[in-house]
């Protein structure tokens, strides 16, 4: 029995202005809304709306079940250090499409000229042409993936880039084997939350000796007023295989806060490299603090096999809140993982971020480097696991975090747990915490630089170990955005 | 720092009826206000119990204090007539005919083997001393420390009955006093909770030294020590903590530090030995220009577990703070680092940095260390670094192809390693002391690995 929920009128409020966040207009799109509220009939509800099979309906239910008693136990989880008022799970639309006639639009041309428009205007054509070229995009909209583009081009080499949804029926043997294999369902609350209620996400399988020819890329937007996100993406690199992702994702401006509580995986077998590259910029709230996304988000990756190597790196400039610690668990002999990181706060925005490193394997090797930047009332901390197995052999990490504060309001925190238990490894891990260096600026602007155009080389330089491991096109816009997001920081 | 953590293991019966004792036979007038805060403490720690949870328990994340908490220790009663004789302690412990040395026997003070202060300073058994400077200690006894704020500063403030009261007059620059503690060779697992309050007055000088040794290698005790240091304007203090319990005894020492306008407290902690050796050291920098060197060297090998849990806190402008730590893994050992700065909001030209090295030198071993910094406010330079690892092979390979052997090479390197930190002890007899000790722990850590 498949039966459309009834659609709700939602109010077409435009929105908070915000000028220096220019991405954050609101698309008007009829739009399919389950009821707000979270109980087992939700889960069910999206299970039936995207025809999902009898397993997947299970691993919702199971996952649901957690998190009902995770919630009734011990309630969201404490221990970052960030502040905000208790998510009200009840007051949030769990599921939210923009309608279609028919279930999925099968080309380009069917997809809502309204919703082209919206991504064209964020800088993501999603059609197959000029800016952007040989990235494909997988385009997700409020709850749902509504195009992805060169999937045609990928298939010829066999890799198979399309969205979560079309995965679990397309693919359902490549999904039960990899999802929760990384991240269980029963994780932590916010990932059992995920894995109950996702709606949408990206999945991609790269095939044993392939070299992803293009960068695969999602965009996640977020629309409706009052909606969740909940995407859960997983990613194969298979043995000897190559991949490069990208992320990027925008939301309106509100003045109510939007929950997004994402989950990915990554998977590396033997040989094979994951390169996951990130730039949030979802709403960060109005300069006072109003409104914005709370970003609870739960990534890892498991180098599987011998000489995999798994990479993160993110630029975080969005965001209310974020919280999330891309991680690797280094299970392969001679496995490698990286996590680069820049993450601004700025206003009122609060951001509890880093990484863990899980050495297993022997000989596996991981890097980090986190730059925090706390500007306004900005709280920004590091937080960071190295964990050395009694088996990892010759295990080595170097780790260097980094903060700067601008203005006297401004917080950073570090907090790294460093656990060894194998006496062959080697661990290095150093941190500073400091202003942009008086004399620096002194020199500078001696040479005729201006104020602001300083301050920014400065941070520039500083923060380029992480932002020189992003593809091109995304490291421009990387920089673009520090810019923007310290607007009015400094001076 | 919360204590919101019920799921603790609550105290054996045998403290609830030392307490119930220690009260009854305390009831002076003059002792009453001690009785109260007392109570309190106790009534507050019996409700707490031992911070066992294993989870949310971020202060004892990687100690687990169940074995401590298992055992009904009962508090020591001991008779001072029974105490060694100077001989035997000068050759455990350090020593040095010129300090000033107060001998605790359990917790209890022993007149006899003591050596008092000259007149330009006071120190004294915390009975003598709470007569003769009722004054200083009803100013400063848990001033540093709110009472409420820790676990086994209640279990203290419930128990302490002696400890040492020492005031440094100002401008004085007296000798160094040592505070030697002795555990008993007792048969039945025994406590005590010492106390000690030190207070150096405006540009005093002063080298203060508490170390802890048992007198046999076979009893259980278990020490709980709170160390209250409130220095004035423009005073230094010297601090040395010498940690030698046997491998039986639980230690924790609750050392805190308030300091004022242009003090410097230095500190120099050694660890071995203990089951569980905790050294908390909590430093407030409470007035611009405070200065604070914390360092320690803890070695551990076969079941030991030791402990440092560390914060320096900058509460006012331009107060600097190092804290630099080392340790040598071996056996089955597990040591601890978790050091924290915090720079409050308006601590402009704070300068802080933190670093804690290892050497891990055994399958078995486990590191785990945690420096954090929290900064409030803006213009600081804060840094902090942590390494683990094993006695570099590149050296190893250099000095065995000049032909030194591998216990040879390996022990030059650990003993390079650890001088680093005991080489900023400045007195000379201590110094002697703790080199002598690595030196006798040595070529055990060296043959680690190849057994």
């Amino acid at each position: 029995m498949t039966t459309k929920p009834r659609a709700l009128t939602i109010s077409r409020e435009k929105g908070v202005e915000d000028k220096s966040y220019k991405w954050g207009f609101v698309t008007d799109v009829d739009t399919d809304l389950a009821p707000k509220g979270l109980n087992e009939g939700t889960v069910r509800l999206i299970s039936r709306l995207k025809n999902e099979p009898e397993w997947m309906l299970e691993w919702r239910l199971k996952a649901f079940r957690h998190w009902v008693k995770m919630e009734k136990e011990d309630g969201e989880p404490g221990w970052a250090k960030i502040e905000h008022p208790p998510v009200d799970f009840q007051d949030i639309y769990y599921y939210a499409a923009p309608k279609t006639k028919d279930d999925r639009p099968k080309t380009l041309e069917e997809v809502d000229p309204e919703l082209l428009k919206t991504f064209a205007k964020l800088g993501i054509p999603l059609q197959e042409r000029e800016k952007l070229a040989g990235v494909a995009v997988d385009a997700v909209f409020d709850s749902v993936s509504i195009a992805t583009s060169y999937k045609k081009k990928l298939e010829e080499v066999g890799v198979i880039f399309c969205s979560f949804s079309e995965a679990v029926l397309k693919h359902p043997e490549l999904v039960q084997k990899y999802m929760g294999s990384v991240v269980p369902a029963t994780d932590n609350f916010y990932a059992a939350l995920n894995s109950a209620v996702f709606s949408d996400g990206s999945f991609a399988y790269v095939p044993p000796g392939v070299r992803c020819p293009m960068e695969l890329m999602t965009y996640f937007r977020i629309n409706t007023e009052g909606s969740g996100q909940f995407e859960r993406t997983l990613i194969i690199a298979d043995k000897g295989a190559y991949v490069s992702y990208l992320e990027g994702c925008t939301a309106p401006s509100r003045k109510t806060t939007q929950l997004h509580a994402a989950v990915v995986e990554l998977v590396a077998l033997d040989d094979a490299e994951v390169k996951y590259s990130t730039i949030q910029n979802w709403f960060p709230g109005t300069k006072d603090g109003q409104g914005g996304v709370y970003n609870f988000v739960t990534k890892r990756g498991k180098a599987i096999g011998r000489n995999s190597k798994i990479s993160w790196t993110q630029v975080e400039t969005g965001s209310a809140i974020t919280w999330k610690y891309p991680s690797v668990i280094l299970q392969g002999d001679n496995s490698t993982g990286e996590f680069y990181s820049v993450a601004l706060t700025n206003n009122y925005q609060q951001a509890d971020t880093g990484t863990k490193m899980i050495h297993i394997g022997k000989n596996t090797k991981s890097t980090i480097v986190a730059k925090g930047i706390s500007a306004g009332h900005g709280r920004n901390t590091y937080r960071g696991q190295v964990k050395i197995m009694p088996g990892a052999e010759n295990a080595t990490n170097h780790t260097q975090c980094d903060s700067l504060l601008i203005g006297p309001e401004s917080v950073a925190n570090t907090v790294p747990y460093i656990e060894v238990r194998n006496p062959t490894a080697r661990l290095e891990h150093e941190a500073s915490t400091s202003k942009v260096s008086d004399d620096q600026m002194f020199y500078l602007q001696s040479r005729g630089i201006s104020f602001e155009d300083a301050h920014h080389m400065i941070i520039t330089g500083w923060s380029r170990d992480v932002i020189k491991e992003l593809p091109f096109e995304f490291a421009i816009e990387a920089n673009q955005l520090l810019k923007v997001s310290l607007e009015g920081a400094v001076g | 720092m919360t204590l919101a953590n019920p799921k603790g293991t609550l105290p054996g019966l045998g403290y609830a009826a030392d307490f119930k004792d220690l009260q009854s036979l305390s009831n002076g007038a003059d002792a009453s206000w001690i009785a109260q805060i007392r109570e309190r403490a106790w009534t507050k720690f019996a409700e707490l119990g031992f911070p066992t949870a294993r989870r949310g328990n971020e202060r004892w994340k990687y100690t687990n204090l169940a074995p401590l908490a298992k055992v009904d220790f009962r508090l020591a009663r001991p008779d001072v007539s029974h105490a060694p004789d100077l001989l035997k302690i000068k050759a455990l412990a350090p020593w040095d005919d010129a300090w000033t040395t107060l001998v605790f026997l359990d917790g209890r003070f022993v007149k006899r083997l003591s050596r008092p202060s000259g007149a330009d300073c006071v120190a004294l058994d915390l009975a003598a001393g709470l007569r003769a400077r009722r004054d200083i200690a009803e100013q400063h006894l848990t001033r540093v420390q709110a009472v409420d704020e820790d676990h086994f500063t209640l279990l203290n403030t419930a128990f302490a009955e002696d400890g040492a009261l020492i005031h440094i007059p100002d401008g004085a620059s007296p000798a160094p006093i040592h505070l030697l503690f002795l555990s008993s060779d007792s048969e039945t697992p025994q406590t005590c909770h010492p106390r000690a309050l030190v207070v150096a007055g405006k540009n005093s000088h002063s080298n203060i030294i508490e170390s802890f040794v048992s007198l046999s290698d076979q009893s259980q005790n278990f020490t709980n020590i709170v160390s209250e240091y409130y220095l004035d304007e423009g005073a230094k203090v010297s601090h040395h903590r010498v940690l030698m319990e046997n491998e039986r005894s639980f230690h924790i020492g609750n050392t805190r530090v308030y300091q004022l306008r242009d003090s410097t407290f230095d500190s120099v902690a050694f660890a071995t030995g203990q089951a569980i050796g905790r050294n908390d050291v909590h430093v407030k920098l409470d007035a611009e220009g405070a200065e604070c060197n914390l360092a320690g060297l803890y070695m551990t090998n076969n079941k030991q577990h030791a402990d440092n849990n560390i914060s320096v806190t900058h509460e006012k402008p331009r107060g600097t703070s190092h804290q630099y730590f080392k340790g040598i893994l071996a056996g089955q050992s597990h040591a601890v680092f978790s050091g924290i700065v915090v720079v409050k909001p308006g601590a402009a030209k704070t300068y802080a940095d933190q670093k804690d090295l290892n050497l891990l030198l055994s399958r078995g071993a486990e590191i785990d260390t945690k420096p954090s910094l929290e900064i409030l406010a803006d213009d600081v330079k804060c840094f902090h670094g942590a390494t683990a690892g094993h006695v570099d092979q590149d050296t190893i390979y250099y000095m065995r192809s000049r032909g030194l052997d591998l216990e040879t090479a390996k022990s030059m390197l650990i003993r390079g390693f650890a001088s680093e930190v005991a080489a900023k002890v400045k007195l000379p007899a201590l110094s002697r002391y703790i080199e002598g000790v690595i030196d006798q722990l040595l070529p055990e850590f060296a043959l680690e690995g190849k057994k």
